[in-house]
């Protein structure tokens, strides 16, 4: 089965740190950051490499702040 | 510093699952962190983006949270007094058949001081869409109760829970108007998790559909949450929506092409 490779990206400035991306993640990929974007709130962050690309945090996300890409490797 | 696990190699158009849609605006949306406003606000753009009609499209704000809803969407809208969102839909509906016509609307709009305009305007059967997000408190003006406020429910002025004796019973408006034979479509969906926020797509593409068949209206009620109301931080609020929300507005569809949904 070929291995499914995904990454987010996240636009920092617009996140407001509800966590709710976090809680969608199947694989705890994000986590919330220990610095603050300009508006004062923690933003989300990957902690690890295990990212599938399914974009639940994506679809739950409701600032849109998030971009999802997938590739098979 | 945190460690970096960014793959800027697979960053490619081709590779692209998901991005914001460009029928909302690059504005920041003023909702509190984790409001199913700014969720819903993207689900109806995709679903304008994705029938290819945002030219056809005329959207009304209320008032109420979602207020300033003008300011995200990409699309001609037009803002309504307080309540009056479906009447205002109708004229412009009655004018422009051709128009994809939706209305945008809290609970305290709908419910409270619009109920006479949304009845009304469902049971003349205008064919319009209706988009009712119910988060069974008064969001904007400092978490008041509602009409749909759940019995024994703490609000700024129900602080020891809401009283059914002394307050009256909360409003299920969304079966309310699903009796009533001006109505083609109502459903009751959620977005606070990702298989909820799906279905609520499919149900707001289908409102929005519906509009080409003139059968009458098409009504889609949004449970969702109000941290800053509840005084809850975003998770617990959506646990605490799903214990105590969900049992009292059960989601699903109640009507659909006309017909009464068997429960």
């Amino acid at each position: 089965m070929a291995k499914v490779k995904g990454d987010v990206v996240i636009d920092i400035e617009r996140c407001k740190g509800c966590e709710i991306c976090n809680t969608a993640c199947p694989n705890q990929v994000l986590s919330m950051s220990t610095q603050v974007n300009s508006k004062g709130y923690r933003f989300a962050i990957k902690v690890n490499a295990d990212c599938i690309g399914c974009a639940n945090c994506a679809i739950v996300c409701p600032d849109g702040v998030i971009t999802v890409y997938k590739t098979k490797v | 510093m945190e460690q970096n696990f960014d793959l800027p190699e697979i960053h490619t158009p081709e590779n692209l699952v998901y991005t914001k849609t460009k029928v909302l605006t690059d504005n920041v949306m003023h909702y509190c962190p984790g409001c199913g406003h700014g969720t819903t606000h993207r689900l109806v753009a995709e679903v304008i983006d994705e029938m290819g009609i945002q030219g056809q499209v005329i959207g009304v704000a209320p008032v109420g949270c979602s207020v300033l809803a003008y300011n995200y969407f990409d699309i001609d809208m037009q803002e309504a007094a307080h309540g009056r969102a479906p009447a205002v839909a109708t004229g412009i509906k009655r004018v422009f058949p051709d128009k994809f016509v939706f209305t945008y609307q809290g609970d305290g709009d709908l419910a409270a001081i619009g109920t006479g305009e949304t009845i009304h305007a469902c049971n003349r059967g205008e064919n319009i869409t209706i988009l009712f997000i119910n988060n069974g408190i008064y969001g904007m003006t400092g978490g008041q109760m509602a009409p749909t406020t759940l019995p024994g429910m703490p609000t700024s002025t129900s602080p020891y829970g809401r009283d059914v004796k002394m307050m009256g019973n909360p409003l299920k408006i969304t079966e309310l108007v699903a009796m009533l034979p001006g109505t083609y479509f109502v459903t009751r969906q959620a977005v606070h998790t990702p298989a909820l926020v799906r279905k609520a797509k499919k149900a707001i593409r289908m409102a929005f559909e519906n509009q080409k068949l003139n059968r009458g209206v098409s009504f889609v009620e949004i449970v969702s949450n109000c941290n800053s109301g509840w005084k809850l931080p975003p998770v617990q609020a959506i646990k605490w929506l799903e214990e105590n929300m969900l049992p009292f507005y059960p989601l699903g569809d109640i009507k659909v092409n006309g017909e009464m949904v068997s429960k």
